[in-house]
């Protein structure tokens, strides 16, 4: 599936499949990869989603239409297969406590002990489908469905920036403290978002994040590193996937 | 760098803002900026400066400042400013010397009102824009609405003469509005009596309505299969609809994506209109071609080129 429309008068809206798969995700990155060399005139940024990818542009430089056509001859080249070699993002969180307050619920709604929960947790690789939502924030793939779990009836109205938590199938971080209806089972003291870094956000899609748990005292000592810049989050190259 | 004014009272929420922060959208971070970016044009280039230089943007009841050294400025929007308690012209360029006391507002007919400072404003470039970013806290003047006692900062300079806009070309605000609407992307998950009602009913703006979306009131609309999607990007003026069927305006401080059904996307060229809108203000919608949207961009466009060229 290939399909144009426009999104507005000033951005273009490309559809790739009507569902979330690997195999969407991974066409998408190639088509953005493309682009980038391309570097088609007029295109002021691009927004890659689950399945869709937005073109904002200006129309002063290419028309609608122009573009489309542009978009079309590149989604009809696309080379078949590409390799990739993510990186995956060594994630420290600290589960439990009063900043993972919601652990014991996630333990008890299946049965599980907390190690449990948190070894199942920090077992998978997440697949970051794409940014958005605030700053920073990424969309997760990947979850266990041994740990998923039904959202908060009543949203807090603030979690700490940092906070790991988990909504019904799809886990994640939140780079800055807003309201949520996520259940909370631990926090990173890592900053995931910095206006003063390039780019500003950690993470970026198409690569990984794993977490590891770290206890109270470790926490502490991260925060510390962080907080004057002197941590530097581990990654390592995710063994070779190709689609 | 010199002190050019000082807050006496901040106003409803009064910040700094260019033409937005572009390119980030890919790491969530909404591009912000003026929301009628027409009125912030225009007020730059009557005082003489680049049509993007940093104004600031007064919503409903704007501030009182008190100008620290002699600076030419231009107010322009949908209210009007007072010196020193008298009523001054907007869409004027004029003299405001040290230690005059320039209040803006309260509204009159339009939400937003933008001060431009010939020099422009000194913040922070931050992710290549001085605009302030409320809801993540960076951006404009320390990534907050101005406060009592804040100082701002410029290299002022004094333009002569004094610049206005001819009348004719003074925008109207008002309580009754047509915004165009390019449908789609998701005009298929609503029922085609919801398309009908849409673009045949009157909307009003509610007192929810702020910089980043503007929530109406009207017919209710209905979704055949609900109203989520697969999240996907959010551009400025998708008209989101939510399980109540009631449309949100997603505005310049919006997410960068959204998992609701949108039913259209403003144009750009009504958008500044929309940014003056006030509570109660009625919205009918009509469908136009993105052919058309595109022509009224460029017309737009080259309106603002030329008079930022011709306006003496």
């Amino acid at each position: 599936m290939f399909e144009i429309k426009p999104l507005g008068d000033a951005a273009i809206r490309v559809s790739f499949s009507n569902d979330i798969s690997i195999a969407t995700h991974q066409k998408i990155k190639r088509f953005i990869s493309v682009l980038e060399v391309e570097k088609i005139k007029g295109i002021s940024e691009y927004v890659p989603a689950y399945n869709t990818v937005a073109i904002y542009y200006l129309p002063y430089i290419i028309s609608y239409n122009e573009l489309a056509g542009k978009l079309e001859e590149v989604y009809n080249t696309l080379p078949p297969e590409a390799r990739y070699q993510p990186i995956v993002y060594e994630i420290p969180v600290y589960y439990g406590g009063e900043t993972g307050t919601d652990l014991a619920y996630i333990a008890k709604y299946h049965k599980l002990k907390e190690e449990e929960v948190i070894d199942l947790h920090s077992s998978q690789e997440y697949l970051i489908y794409m940014m958005g939502f605030i700053p920073g924030f990424p969309y997760l793939g990947g979850l266990s469905e041994k740990l998923s779990v039904p959202r908060l009836e009543h949203p807090r109205l603030s979690v700490a920036a940092g906070s790991v938590g988990i909504g019904g199938k799809q886990t994640g971080i939140y780079p800055g403290s807003v309201p949520s209806g996520w259940r909370i089972l631990g926090i990173t003291p890592v900053k995931l978002f910095d206006i003063h870094n390039t780019p500003p956000s950690l993470f970026t899609m198409g690569n990984y994040i794993k977490f590891f748990p770290v206890d109270k005292k470790e926490f502490t000592r991260i925060k510390n590193l962080v907080e004057k810049k002197k941590y530097r989050v581990k990654t390592y190259i995710r063994s070779c996937e190709h689609d | 760098m010199t002190a050019i004014l000082k807050v006496i009272k901040p106003g409803l929420q009064t910040t700094v803002q260019d033409l937005g922060r572009h390119g980030y959208q890919q790491y969530g971070i909404s591009p912000s900026g003026a929301m009628d970016s027409f009125s912030m044009q225009i007020a730059n280039i009557l005082v003489g400066n680049a049509v993007g230089e940093a104004v600031l943007e007064a919503s409903f009841i704007g501030p009182e400042l008190e100008a620290l050294t002699d600076i030419v400025i231009a107010v322009c929007g949908g209210f009007s400013p007072k010196v020193d308690g008298r009523k001054v012209p907007m869409w004027k360029s004029f003299l405001l010397k040290k230690g005059q006391k320039l209040q803006i507002g309260p509204s009159v007919n339009g939400a937003r009102a933008y001060l431009a400072i010939a020099g422009g404003i000194d913040v922070p470039v931050v992710l290549d824009s001085k605009s302030t970013f409320l809801s993540s806290g960076f951006g404009g003047y320390k990534g907050r609405a101005l406060q009592k006692g804040d100082r701002l900062s410029g290299s002022p300079v004094i333009r002569k003469p004094f610049k206005s806009l001819h009348p004719g070309l003074i925008p109207q605000f008002e309580k009754e509005l047509n915004i165009r609407v390019i449908i789609g992307p998701h005009e298929e998950m609503f029922s085609e009596k919801s398309i009908i009602r849409f673009f045949s009913e009157t909307y009003t703006v509610t007192p929810k309505s702020n910089r980043m979306g503007y929530q109406l009131k009207g017919p209710k609309l209905e979704h055949i299969n609900g109203p989520d999607i697969i999240s996907d990007p959010v551009p400025l003026g998708g008209i989101q609809v939510p399980a109540s069927g009631q449309p949100i305006i997603l505005m310049a401080d919006r997410q960068t994506t959204g998992g609701y059904t949108r039913i259209g996307t403003v144009i750009s060229a009504d958008l500044p209109l929309l940014a003056q809108a006030v509570p109660g203000t009625k919205i009918m919608f009509s469908k136009v071609s993105i052919e058309e949207a595109q022509r009224f961009y460029l017309e737009r466009g080259r309106l603002i080129k030329l008079l930022a060229m011709t306006v003496k």
